[in-house]
């Protein structure tokens, strides 16, 4: 059956709700969970996700632009985060940033033309003895170099062409 | 439980918060993002003060006292941490004060004043970050001025349950805003003004006319004929130093002569002519559900309140057959004067302009929806503010408590306690009671309630409920006998009305309704989209508060209980109307052509 | 290789059977004499939290891990989930039993989101043993465990901003009083505790509350956890007694020539090397574990620079104090750099930042100015030969 993008979002919203419960508790998994496998969201699924629990679509949208993983901004399949906080920082960040602006031909920020990469700066991600560290999607890189982002990149655009091909979103675990 | 305060001894209820154990001893403890009419949030931290053995100063419109704590109210430490808070809320505050419509009445501008601010200690913004939105016929918002102290938001989410605005972002990028930052004008907003009445500075105000209705008044080829509602002349002296609850309904009528207006007219002779109109509704609904043995829609709905009308149309709209078709007092007015007054005076309708004095925002979104030009013009041009024509008093150079009385120009001069009392939550009700009683039972209401007052449906209780069984019926007045052959059918029955004031309240009475609840089994139900109703409007002079509201009522009561004629259905000017105008009678083909009207189901998605 | 060994020598399951065997008091008894404290940083006397749940009258109680790492600097939750989660999970049991808790959520932060699938996996073998469920080791306790991602936000540490999360809000820290403890997750009584704060009760159920004080002072007992990073040879997760100087410190982690240390974090303070005879204990250096070591070369400025942009851009933004007092600290740093900051400019961003430790909501407020002044107060030489007017103000 072929259902149109709109009730495949309803759905998967509504059932999600009917087993988390439609009350507020229920709001931060659904919006993570929306993000996940729709890289944004958008607003129709923020209206769907106020009515399933019974709050109003601003409320939804305030709580979303709160937390830096969600917001309703559209990003890439692989969403890095490179940690700017002060042991990374100090671990020379700045050159890992600078090469994967120019691996990716985007600013921090951006997202790539193809929809494959989103850049992001993150604050400290826990990796501060081994920085300077980044996400990828939920993946997390340690003592990342400028050499070794060439390197990560290949990685995710492979394994985003191979699984691609079979029409499955994947995600860097 | 008794505490201390700067050396001074209170005792209060365990669970009292400091700022109101100050206030009980008249401590004065400033406050921003406090609002009596509001949850505590606790954010804006202007109201620190010192609690003897903690290390932080607390917020004392958040601290609850449960133990025999001793509080200073302004040591150092106090004054310095909330000179920083209001310099810092300079810093991030855009605009001169000079040239603001809060100027003199704003709370960061006497904030400012209270803590010696005379120069900017950090900065004050040279440009505007923000855009204005204009976008929405009712509400304007400035960001600039936005002090993020969110009294918008709990009014919008909390009070009114609406949920236009929130807070959006984080830290120093947290901004107030409708959903997906859309302009106002585009999103779910029943334009009730609640959020002006208690912004603190000139970030959220209305939409402003006065400019059109000047150009308006000097143009010597226009008749500018204005209309009053009752509430703002219960709370327009409020505007002019006055304490709240002083009517100055004559007063205004000298100044509006004065300022250039050529006719002042009575916004209750709509208000009557609503009440015979959406009276006769009712009596129709209950003849098909009872006589005629029809489906009706039942319970029947006020729909005189432009912003609960709205908030029926985007939350409710499967429940629009519910809403009478009759149009606002408002409207009403526009639409006779551009047809009967017109022709009865021999003056162009082009040449009319219909200004109306509201203590409403939303009646400036009302007054430009499409459907309301059923005169063949637009009914009513201008939607005027309490604020707005205090404004425009000022300008004319009139203090308005120094005028003379005078009376309201005819024809439409004579109105009834019934009009005036639309303007406190419940007194639609009481005035269709009173004549509805009278028309059908053929008694007199002062034998079933003590001077024509009818007090279960007055006071401020958020939903209330009125049985009043019909034992007895009398003749069918002339006014109704092309509609009804007799009462018959209402013999024995049992009119079930109900009150709500405010859009929660609204709320939960359409969903006891959606449950098939009691509310379900009411045949008439007045729905008014403020707080307070009328006098609680979102265009009344600011602050606004319970006492304040109550006041204002105690006003429109007062000034009801010395009419002569209570009634509406009395009003000789109502019965001219339908003698000379409105030929076939309430609700016959003519009124239902120009009083009456119909709905837009919304919804409440937007795309 | 195994970096916390007291750790790695615990049996991960006595510390719940012995607490099975004891009455609710006895359990609290047991905390408070180890004189354990929160290991967040905060410092709150555990056993006192306990206590005033396990008192609160409600239909339900909640036992909240606090595992929202976000300080800067700070890793060694990270590395005891990965690693002795089954102590983390116990601990929660106890504390479960203690107040007569039945739900029990660990709060991970979405930048451990990798962690989630392990942790899954240890919650799923502990219910298989029994150590979860509706019956735990028949012993008449109801207790299981959920997790909760987090979605990118520092302000959730603080524990009622973690409430407002998990209850579907933004992390705004609420109003206290009233307290978790009596009134948190859904308004019922909810112990939040840090994930090393609940391995330590494991432990402490296990070994006694005589073998935990042993260690440490009189008024910071036992043994903590560091995390260790910045300008020093080895930097990772260590456990150190509670009263350890930074010299001693530093001579272990291989950063003796250290000008300055920042301890508890970003919002911590900035010890220069001068001070470094100082003990690292609630009575002197507060800490959550984070210590970033500053070697000789650093420009104080880009440090304070750094802290700052993250408060910036961490604070929730609800009070005043922090969401524009933040931002002026960070301008003042901006202007320091430049060089266009005036000495009585400098001295009003001091006296603001005072005013922010003093009048801000929560704890983020509270502490975010205490680099800013601690850094002006050591280094003023440095900072102040930047000026070169006198203009402003």
């Amino acid at each position: 059956m072929l259902m149109t993008e709109r009730d495949r979002v309803t759905g998967e919203i509504k059932s999600l709700a009917d087993k988390l419960g439609h009350n507020r508790t229920s709001m931060v998994p659904i919006l993570q969970d929306v993000k996940r496998k729709y890289h944004q969201i958008d607003s129709f699924a923020m209206q769907v996700i106020a009515d399933e629990l019974g709050i109003h679509p601003v409320e939804v949208y305030s709580v979303a632009s709160f937390y830096s993983f969600l917001g309703e901004h559209i990003q890439g399949k692989f969403v890095i985060r490179l940690c700017r906080t002060i042991s990374c920082d100090m671990q020379d960040k700045d050159r890992v940033a600078r090469q994967l602006e120019n691996d990716l031909g985007i600013t921090f920020g951006e997202t790539t033309a193809d929809g494959k990469f989103t850049l992001e700066w993150a604050n400290c991600m826990g990796m501060c003895d081994q920085g300077p560290a980044m996400l990828v999607n939920d993946r997390v890189f340690a003592k990342v170099t400028p050499e070794r982002v060439h390197e990560i990149l290949q990685e995710c655009r492979s394994a985003f062409g191979q699984h691609a091909t079979e029409r499955k979103e994947v995600h860097l675990v | 439980m008794t505490l201390t305060i700067d050396g001074q001894e209170v005792k209060v209820p365990l669970g009292t918060t400091i700022l109101d154990a100050a206030r009980k001893i008249g401590a004065h403890i400033p406050t921003l993002c406090h609002h009596p009419d509001l949850c505590v949030a606790g954010v804006c931290r202007v109201c620190s003060v010192e609690v003897e053995g903690m290390r932080t100063l607390q917020a004392a419109c958040a601290f609850p006292v449960s133990a025999p704590i001793k509080v200073k109210t302004h040591t150092e430490k106090v004054r310095l941490a909330r000179r920083h808070i209001v310099d810092l809320l300079l810093s991030d505050h855009y605009g001169e004060c000079y040239a603001c419509r809060r100027n003199n009445n704003c709370e960061l501008q006497s904030l400012a004043k209270e803590h010696g601010v005379d120069f900017f200690r950090f900065g004050h913004p040279e440009k505007p970050a923000h855009a204005i939105d204009t976008s929405s016929y009712s509400v304007v918002r400035d960001l600039n001025k936005c002090v993020l102290c969110r009294r918008c938001v709990r009014t919008c989410i909390d009070l009114q349950e609406v949920g236009t605005i929130e807070v959006v972002g984080r830290s120093d990028h947290s901004h107030i805003k409708p959903f997906l930052d859309k302009p106002l004008g585009g999103v779910v907003c029943i334009n009730c003004g609640q959020c002006i009445n208690r912004c603190p500075t000139g970030a959220l105000h209305a939409q402003d006319h006065t400019d059109e209705v000047w150009a308006a008044i000097d143009d010597p080829k226009k008749h500018v004929v204005i209309q009053t509602a009752p509430s703002p002349r219960a709370a327009i002296g409020e505007s002019f130093g006055l304490p709240a609850g002083t009517p100055l309904t004559f007063e205004l009528n000298t100044a509006l002569r004065r300022a250039g207006f050529d006719r002042v007219f009575d916004t209750n002779f709509t208000a009557d002519l609503t009440i015979l109109e959406e009276g006769t509704e009712l009596l129709l609904r209950l003849k098909k559900a009872l006589l005629l043995r029809e489906p009706a829609a039942f319970p029947q709905f006020t729909s005189c309140s432009p912003g609960w009308v709205k908030y029926l149309e985007h939350f409710y709209p499967e429940y629009i057959p519910n809403l009478s078709t009759a149009k606002s007092p408002q409207q009403m007015f526009g639409a006779v004067l551009k047809t009967y007054y017109a022709e009865k005076h021999g003056i162009d309708p082009k040449d009319i302009v219909t200004v109306a004095l509201m203590p409403c925002s939303a009646k400036k979104f009302e007054c430009n929806r499409p459907e309301m030009a059923d005169s063949g013009f637009k009914d009513v041009d201008y939607g005027l503010t309490t604020r707005e024509l205090a404004k425009m008093i000022r300008e004319s150079g009139i203090n308005l408590p120094d005028m003379p009385k005078s009376d309201f120009d005819n024809p439409f001069g004579t109105a009834t306690g019934s009009g005036v009392i639309f303007g406190a939550t419940g007194g639609v009700m009481e005035a269709a009671l009173r004549t509805v009683i009278e028309l059908v039972c053929g008694i007199k209401v002062e034998d079933l309630f003590e001077h024509a007052n009818i007090k279960p449906v007055r006071g401020f209780e958020g939903v209330r409920y009125v049985e009043l069984p019909i034992t007895a019926v009398g003749p069918v007045p002339d006014v109704l006998k092309h509609l009804f052959p007799h009462w018959n059918f209402l013999k024995g029955a049992t009119l079930k009305v109900a009150v709500a004031h405010g859009t929660a309240n609204a709320k939960k009475v359409m969903e006891d309704i959606k449950k098939g609840g009691q509310f379900s089994k009411c045949h008439f139900i007045e729905f008014m989209g403020c707080p307070g109703g009328c006098i609680g409007g979102g265009g009344q002079p600011i602050p606004t508060s319970p006492e304040i509201r109550a006041a204002r009522a105690a006003a429109i009561y007062a000034e009801d209980a010395a009419y002569e004629i209570r009634k509406s259905h009395e009003n000789p000017d109502v019965a001219l109307i339908y003698k000379e105008f409105l030929t076939d009678g309430p609700c016959g083909h003519q009124s239902h052509e120009l009083l009456h009207t119909h709905y837009t189901p919304r919804g409440k998605y937007i795309d | 290789m195994n970096t916390i060994p007291t750790f790695a020598s615990m049996d991960p399951e006595a510390g719940l059977k012995k607490a099975l065997g004891l009455s609710r008091p006895d359990i609290i008894a047991e905390i408070s004499a180890s004189g354990l404290k929160g290991r967040g940083g905060a410092g709150f006397p555990t056993a006192v939290k306990w206590n005033f749940a396990a008192s609160a009258k409600a239909d339900r109680k909640y036992i909240i891990c606090n595992a929202d790492e976000g300080e800067p600097g700070t890793f060694k939750d990270r590395v005891i989930l990965q690693d002795h989660a089954d102590l983390v999970f116990e601990g929660m049991t106890i504390a479960a039993k203690a107040v007569g808790a039945k739900e029990g959520i660990l709060f991970l932060r979405g930048e451990y989101t990798y962690l989630r699938p392990h942790l899954e996996a240890v919650l799923a073998k502990r219910r298989e043993k029994k150590l979860l469920g509706k019956d735990v080791l028949g012993a008449n306790l109801e207790f299981d465990i959920r997790i909760f991602m987090g979605a990118g936000a520092y302000i959730c540490g603080e524990e009622t901003a973690l409430i407002e999360c998990l209850e579907g809000f933004r992390g705004e820290p609420r109003n206290r009083p009233p307290f978790p403890v009596n009134t948190g997750f859904l308004d019922r009584p909810s112990v939040v505790n840090n994930v090393e704060t609940l391995a330590w009760a494991a432990c402490i159920l296990q070994q006694g509350a005589d073998w935990f004080k042993s260690k440490g002072t009189e008024k910071s007992t036992g043994i903590k956890i560091f995390s260790i990073s910045g300008d020093c040879k080895c930097p990772g997760v260590y456990e150190f007694p509670m009263g350890i100087t930074v010299a001693e410190l530093l001579s272990k982690v291989g950063g003796e020539n250290a000008r300055a240390v920042q301890i508890g974090g970003a919002s911590g303070q900035c010890i220069p090397a001068s001070e470094f005879s100082r003990s690292i204990a609630f009575e002197d250096i507060p800490t959550g574990g984070s210590v970033i070591v500053f070697g000789p070369h650093r420009d104080m400025l880009d440090v304070l620079h750094n802290f700052l942009e993250f408060f910036v851009d961490e604070s929730c933004g609800q009070c005043t104090p922090c969401r524009l007092g933040n931002r002026k600290l960070l301008e003042g740093v901006e202007m320091l750099k430049a060089g266009t900051c005036s000495m009585a400019y400098l001295r009003e961003l001091c006296a603001l930042g005072e005013s922010m430790q003093l009048s801000s909501k929560c704890g983020l407020g509270q502490s975010s100015p205490c680099a800013f002044l601690s850094v002006v107060k050591n280094f003023r030489d440095e900072l102040m030969g930047r000026t070169t007017s006198l203009t402003h103000a």
